[in-house]
């Protein structure tokens, strides 16, 4: 049995010894990206489970322990962390559970401490927590090293990619389970790859990524057009399907292609956050530097993505400085907390881009969400009269037919549009005829 | 062949169905309640109209919120609701520029024109149908009752616009107070329409010519009343169809068009095939096995009883207590030991003091010479009114009287629960003293009306419907959240084709889920005590019971007279004080007993308080609805209170100061973090020769100024007023207007970051996108981070020089005189704090802090609480004016807020003073708190003090501060009391030891 180690503030640490006896829980965001996070995590030599559950017991658990009116998410996370010590048949001695932390001025950034705060009520304070964070807090036993680092970043690129593709298959393909089947090739392809130390140069991302995108262009698919719906909102409920009740399952089912920005804009918007934080208020100019560099270097991979994949036969992600500068007439820089500016950006992407369907989701009462979610829903209807954005709150008790309801009313719209497009389409060939 | 269209609308609570044939002529309509059994009713309803329809080809889509799962589950074609009725109108009403319709739970607003939009209510806002049924049975009325009433309605109070749960507590202080049951409807009308509007408009103009639709806006002439004179429409502008319930019916069956034909047989048959679906639910285990376990708990609760007396053989003394409840009246006669002679418990009927009067004419009669009333006590919201009315010996807060009774039934009690029509009080019990007390705040009460509202619309008796859950089989897991999201969770289970018992007994578990993971905040039961009673009418529902008890895994004692311990605890009170002289009216006095109320408007100062005048024969009256004294003739209490004093010095930040002011007028919003930064910028523009405008000082109007162009209807009230602060500036013709967008505080160096939390830091932003007139403004709103000086002032002399042509050398000095003021303003609150502390301890008063964000001295935000509490003897001391006093502190939480540190600080000094007590002020949708208050209650509970939170919103509640600060000066005076007990017993043991001591040395 490893000894608990605590620091001097009182934090139980994660000790190395731990490393070798105990089972990493971790919350699940993307489930492609975070699957190969987890695959990434037990190649260096870590005992991770991704938590997949999916019951009413987990906001039951949740409820219980983090105060009600904390934001959705993190009652979720935590009431599924807790469900699994407690039914998942692990030891409880012998787990340890892991959560990001971002920082910044939203609630999130209190996630760990309530995450804590619950154990304790619970009584698994023995339970050591793992901030997976750039420096925040540290661990003997758990540390991001350059190296993993690498990979984890790489493995957000290429996610990004396949899921897209995926996206934009799955709704026409001849052949059902075809995209998913190819998400699972790659999935597997790149986590052996980068154990291996490969495809992770700039010369071979630039070449894995052709791979990719040919590899979906030869999916069969069907030639309909589908209605598109965009999802943005906050981080949780836009990404996890435990936090927004089966969001793209249920569009899927509706007959919609979805469209969901991917991880990457978000990792860039954080990092570039620190940048503007500088050029705002003033600060460290050694931070400012390698900030830069970091998102120089990410960026600089995004951009290669969008150029190959607009010159495939599949829809490209935006620049990030592009969705950057359309966002200027509506918020400042400075807008950081939470989604920040970027939210109301990847609305304006998705407008842009000819998706003006969008499902705008927050948790209920999510602080930055009233500024640039349902904040900017009003002026980006007046600069855009076809935008048809509807804003979902999700929490314990929001039903999912309510929900559903009210998408629904924007679908309705959508089709209806869609309709009037192609009969103003024949119309106009008939006259050209 | 003809076909014939036909468009089915499934509310909540209603079923629309409509037959239209090929040329839109309406063949057959109906308009009938459903009582939660969707497609039983609709099958009804075509069986009905087969014979005219037998073997015809039909179209036939359904629509509505339960239309959905009807629709899924028969594989009939269904549209949204909202859209069906924007076909409609198209057809029926062209020109039409918006529309509302208002239905069971949901509310929707289409506007027409250059682009089409359509908004639906979100997931909490209540003002629907639904609401208005609630709020009838409140005021124990009929809907239309309820209609008629407010049709002669002369005022109108205030009442909470957002969500049915708030305007209840809203309803009920203005009923126990003695309002007047018209003005009460048609402000309920008024608060749906202002709930609407607000809502969902969203900064959208409504003009034009207006269709209303919907049930509610068919049958109710009151609501349509408000509606028209709220919008200022003309007869040619408000338009209410004929058929304006059955729209969106037939807005499906002209959408029918576009959908599959079928034989009306094949479409009846796949109805009646969806009848007996029944799809998997969420549910729980049963509450009792079998009926022996059940003999058994009903069997172990019985024994909790009182002695039995004969009220007409009996002789001697007796004690009265009443309770004037919420929502009922509790009365109780005991004898000396305890025994009940006479009890009551009915419904207030919206008049608690005709209820009482005519209960003391039947109580005198009963007791005859032999009885004597030697005592007398009353308690509950409307203990000022009948104690005035009827002239009681005691008035008592609920916590201590609920006390009383529960330790008569449990000496050891340590915990105590109380579910009543409205409210839940939940309290422990330490040294012998009431502590710690939870409410249910606004947005939480799943209380016993809630049941009883639900049992009315299935059409059950609430004992009833009760009794249906006790052998449920299944149980439906509900959730634990406010009554509105409930709604909706029972509609889903009524669509997923769970039986009554089963809904019935999920009501139970979310009544008690909702009690004790929301109000009490208990993981475990240790966390609630040893020795439980629980009390309250919700309680006498076994169901509710049972599910307690399981919830917990404990037994907990319930008196047979749950319901009436409120008053059975006050007359004990009145039996345990001794009274010398009774003052209750005599039988005699009862007679000539008159009772009027009038509703008033107080002008004695900017709060304009509603006040209700009560008048009883002999010329005695009673004021409500007060803030403070001066109404009643007496002067304001005038103890130091920093609230007022900060309030007033920076109102007076205004005007040229002592510069020139010709390089122009900047209007600033004097609102959230301007609280804040007021000193900083007046003294930077001024001595730049602005004029510094502030807006006007904030009220109810100044809020409905701006209360259309509020996007998000969750975000807390001071983020709302914001609005009414920038529309007051734009009328006043500034040249400028400045708002900062500040994501950073000030650095005090007492946390780990000095954020504001995003709806501070952003607002600005979010102003100027949905304010359409700030576009014609010169709105400034730059990026500043004033924690760091150099790097600001580089930056804000840029700006200056850019925006507002300031020479950057000018704008440098400006800023350093203003960082200057602001130090100073720090100091000056500092040191005013030093010394109404001190001047407090000179002539012995209780200190209060106050703890809140700077923008909680704005009145109409703290609704007067400083000075209420003044009214009870507290000197009021502000957070900031303290927290200095401590230095930074490792928390719990990520101290990450400079204002929310300002109060971890502040609590902790509060725990240092033995004479200080704390109180935290939180905003309703306040995120930030919801991390801040578990923290505050750590700090203060971990060194013996109390916590007390007062949640406050748009609407002032001041019944239930009024609970908590009196609970909270018992408490104090209680714990005062063991000390002084526990002070002489040690000085009794010490000389005792002395004693003793004496005689060993003696030996």
């Amino acid at each position: 049995m490893a000894e608990l180690v605590y620091d001097n503030n009182g934090r139980l640490l994660f000790t190395k010894e731990m490393k070798e006896e105990y089972t990493l829980l971790m919350p699940q965001m993307l489930p492609v990206h975070f699957g190969m996070f987890q695959k990434l995590l037990q190649l260096e030599g870590y005992k991770v489970d991704m938590l997949t559950t999916h019951h009413r017991g987990i906001v039951d658990e949740g409820q219980k322990y983090v105060h009600n009116d904390t934001c959705y998410p993190a009652l979720l996370v935590i009431g599924q962390l807790i469900d699994a010590i407690k039914n998942g048949g692990y030891d409880p001695h012998k787990v340890a559970l892991l959560i990001t932390q971002t920082g910044g001025g939203c609630r999130a950034s209190n996630y760990i401490h309530l995450l804590r705060k619950a154990l304790l009520k619970a009584g698994y304070d023995y339970i050591p927590v793992i901030s997976v964070s750039f420096g925040l807090e540290k661990n003997p036993g758990f540390g991001l090293t350059i190296p993993l680092i690498k990979k984890l970043v790489y493995a957000m690129l290429y996610g990004d990619v396949i899921v897209d593709l995926a996206n934009q298959v799955r709704p026409y393909e001849v052949e059902e389970g075809a995209a998913n089947r190819m998400i699972e090739h790659w999935e597997n392809e790149l986590v052996a790859s980068f154990d291996k130390g490969r495809r992770m140069k700039f010369s071979s991302f630039v070449q894995t990524i052709h791979e990719i995108v040919a590899d979906y262009e030869a999916i069969p698919v069907r030639q309909e057009e589908k209605v598109k719906v965009g999802v943005v909102g906050e981080i949780y409920v836009k990404f996890s399907p435990l936090g927004n009740n089966n969001l793209e399952a249920f569009l899927l089912g509706e007959g919609c292609e979805v469209v969901v920005p991917g991880l990457t804009d978000f990792m860039i918007f954080k990092v570039f956050n620190r940048i503007t934080d500088v050029q705002l208020y003033g600060g460290n100019k050694i931070k400012y530097l390698f900030c830069k560099i970091l998102m120089n270097y990410i960026v600089k991979r995004q951009n290669t993505v969008i150029e190959i994949m607009e010159k495939s036969r599949f829809r490209a992600p935006t620049h990030f400085e592009q969705i950057h500068q359309s966002v200027q007439p509506y918020l400042g820089d400075g807008n950081k907390m939470g989604e920040g500016w970027l939210l109301t950006g990847e609305m304006l992407e998705l407008i842009h881009e000819g998706i003006p369907n969008i499902v705008c989701t927050q948790p209920f009462g999510c602080l930055p969400n009233h500024i640039v979610g349902k904040g900017m829903i009003r002026p980006l209807k007046d600069d855009y009269p076809d935008s048809n954005i509807v804003a979902i709150d999700y929490d314990p008790s929001a039903t999912a037919i309510n929900q559903e309801n009210r998408i629904k009313l924007m679908l309705a719209n959508a089709r209806q549009k869609m309709k009037q497009e192609k009969k103003q389409a024949a119309e106009q060939t008939n006259t050209q005829g | 062949m003809p076909v014939y269209r036909i468009g089915i609308d499934i509310g909540s609570t209603t079923v629309k169905v409509v037959v239209l044939d090929k040329d839109n002529q309406m063949l057959f309509r109906t308009y009938e309640r459903h009582f939660s059994k969707v497609r039983e009713k609709t099958c009804e309803i075509l069986r009905r109209i087969e014979q005219d329809y037998a073997g015809q080809t039909v179209k036939l889509v359904l629509t509505g919120s339960a239309g959905l799962g009807v629709a899924k589950a028969s594989e009939l074609d269904f549209v949204q609701e909202v859209y069906a009725t924007a076909a409609a109108v198209n057809t029926l009403n062209p020109g039409t520029d918006a529309v509302i319709e208002l239905g069971g739970e949901d509310a929707k607003i289409i506007f027409f024109g250059n682009s089409l939009e359509e908004r639906m209510n979100g997931s909490c806002a209540g003002g629907t149908g639904a609401f208005i049924d609630q709020m009838a049975t409140l005021l124990n009325v009929t809907i239309d009752e309820l209609d008629a009433l407010s049709l002669k309605h002369t005022k109108l109070y205030p009442i909470a616009s957002r969500c049915g749960v708030f305007a209840k507590s809203d309803i009920q202080p203005i009923l126990n107070q003695g309002g007047l049951k018209e003005d009460v409807a048609a402000s309920i009308f008024q608060a749906v329409v202002d709930q609407t509007i607000s809502g969902l408009t969203q900064g959208r103009e409504l003009t034009g010519k207006i269709v209303f639709l919907g049930g509610p806006l068919h049958f109710l002439k009151g609501l349509r009343e408000r509606f028209v004179e709220t919008l200022e429409l003309d007869e040619e502008h408000a338009i209410f169809p004929e058929d304006g319930d059955c729209y969106a019916a037939i807005g499906s069956a002209m959408c029918a068009e576009d959908y599959q034909e079928l034989k009306f047989e094949e479409v009846l048959d796949c109805l009646e095939k969806a009848v007996d679906t029944n799809q998997s639910l969420n549910t729980l285990p049963p509450l009792f096995s079998s009926q022996e376990e059940y003999a058994e708990f009903a069997a172990r609760h019985n024994e909790n009883r009182l002695p039995e007396v004969d009220i007409s053989t009996y002789e001697g003394a007796a004690y009265l207590g009443i309770d004037a409840g919420s929502t009922t009246t509790k009365i109780v006669l005991i004898a000396q030991d305890g025994g009940i002679l006479f009890s009551y418990y009915g419904s207030n009927q919206g008049n608690p003091v005709n209820i009482v009067l005519a209960q003391l004419r039947e109580i005198y009669s009963l007791c005859g010479d032999r009885v004597r009333i030697a005592g007398s006590a009353v308690t509950g919201y409307g203990e000022e009114l009948i104690k005035n009315a009827f002239r009681c010996d005691l008035g008592l807060v609920e916590t201590v009287a609920h006390f009383a009774a529960a330790q008569y039934f449990d000496p050891k009690v340590d915990y105590i629960i109380d579910i009543g029509g409205q409210d839940m009080k939940c309290f422990k019990i330490r040294n012998d003293a009431v502590d710690s007390i939870m409410l249910n705040e606004a947005c939480s009460s799943g209380c016993g009306s809630f049941i009883e509202t639900f049992a009315k619309s299935m059409g059950y008796s609430i004992a009833d419907y009760a009794k249906l859950g006790l052998f449920a089989k299944a149980p439906v897991n509900l959730g634990s959240r406010c009554t509105v999201f409930m709604n909706s969770s029972v509609k889903q289970a009524q669509k997923d084709g769970a039986p009554v018992e089963d809904i019935s007994a999920g009501l139970s578990i979310s009544v008690v889920k909702n009690a004790i993971y929301k109000v009490i905040r208990a993981a475990t039961a240790d966390d609630l005590g040893k020795n439980i009673v629980v009390q309250g009418g919700t309680f006498l529902n076994d169901a509710v019971l049972r599910s307690f008890e399981m919830e917990l895994g404990r037994q907990v004692t319930r008196p047979t007279i749950a319901g009436l311990m409120g008053a059975f605890g006050a007359a004990l009170t009145a039996k345990n004080s001794f009274i010398q002289m009774p003052s209750l009216l005599r039988a005699e006095d009862l007679e000539g007993f008159v009772h009027t109320a009038k509703a008033s408007t107080c002008h004695l100062c900017t709060n304009h308080c509603a006040l209700t005048i009560n008048r009883f024969n002999g010329g005695r009256s009673y004021i409500s609805g007060n803030r403070c004294s001066r109404p009643l003739g007496r002067e304001k209490v005038s103890t130091p209170n920093m609230y007022a004093l900060k309030y007033k010095a920076l109102r007076r930040m205004e005007g040229k100061g002592r510069g020139s002011g010709t390089r122009g007028r900047v209007g600033i919003p004097l609102c959230l973090n301007m609280y804040e930064n007021l000193p900083f910028w007046y003294q930077f523009f001024t001595s730049l020769n602005f004029e510094v405008v502030l807006s006007d000082e904030s009220s109810r109007a100044l809020y409905s100024k701006g209360q259309r162009t509020i996007p998000s209807d969750t975000v807390c009230y001071p983020a709302k007023l914001v609005h009414g602060h920038i529309m007051s500036l734009l009328e006043k013709n500034v040249d400028y207007i400045f708002y900062p967008c500040m994501p950073y505080n000030f650095d005090e160096g007492i946390s780990d970051n000095n954020y504001n939390c995003p709806v501070v830091a952003y607002y600005p932003e979010l102003l100027a996108a949905n304010i359409p007139a700030l576009k014609q403004t010169k709105f400034l709103m730059p990026y500043f981070g004033m924690h760091r000086p150099k790097d600001f002032q580089k930056r804000a002399e840029k700006y200056f020089a850019k925006e507002m042509d300031v020479d950057g050398a000018q704008s440098g000095f400006a800023i350093d005189l203003a960082y200057k003021a602001y130090h100073k303003w720090r100091e000056n609150i500092v040191h005013a704090g030093e010394r109404t502390i001190s001047e407090a301890r000179t002539r012995g008063n209780r200190i209060l802090v106050l703890c809140g964000r700077p923008y909680h001295i704005d009145p109409e935000i703290s609704h007067g609480i400083d000075e209420l509490c003044a009214e009870y003897g507290f000197v009021i001391v502000t957070e900031d004016a303290v927290s200095d006093q401590m230095n930074k502190e490792k928390r719990t939480v990520l101290n990450q807020w400079s204002y929310q540190a300002r109060m971890y600080n502040a609590a902790r000094y509060v725990c240092e003073q033995p004479d200080m007590e704390l109180i935290q002020l939180v905003s309703f949708g306040c995120g930030t708190d919801a991390i801040t208050g578990d923290e505050m209650r750590t700090i203060l509970e971990s060194h013996g003090k109390l916590y007390t939170q007062l949640k406050i919103d748009e609407i002032s509640n001041l019944g239930a501060v009024r609970i908590r600060v009196r609970s909270l000066l018992a408490a104090m005076e209680a714990r005062d009391v063991h000390k002084r007990k526990e002070q002489a017993e040690q000085k009794q043991a010490a000389s005792c030891e002395h004693g003793n001591e004496k005689k060993a040395w003696e030996l």
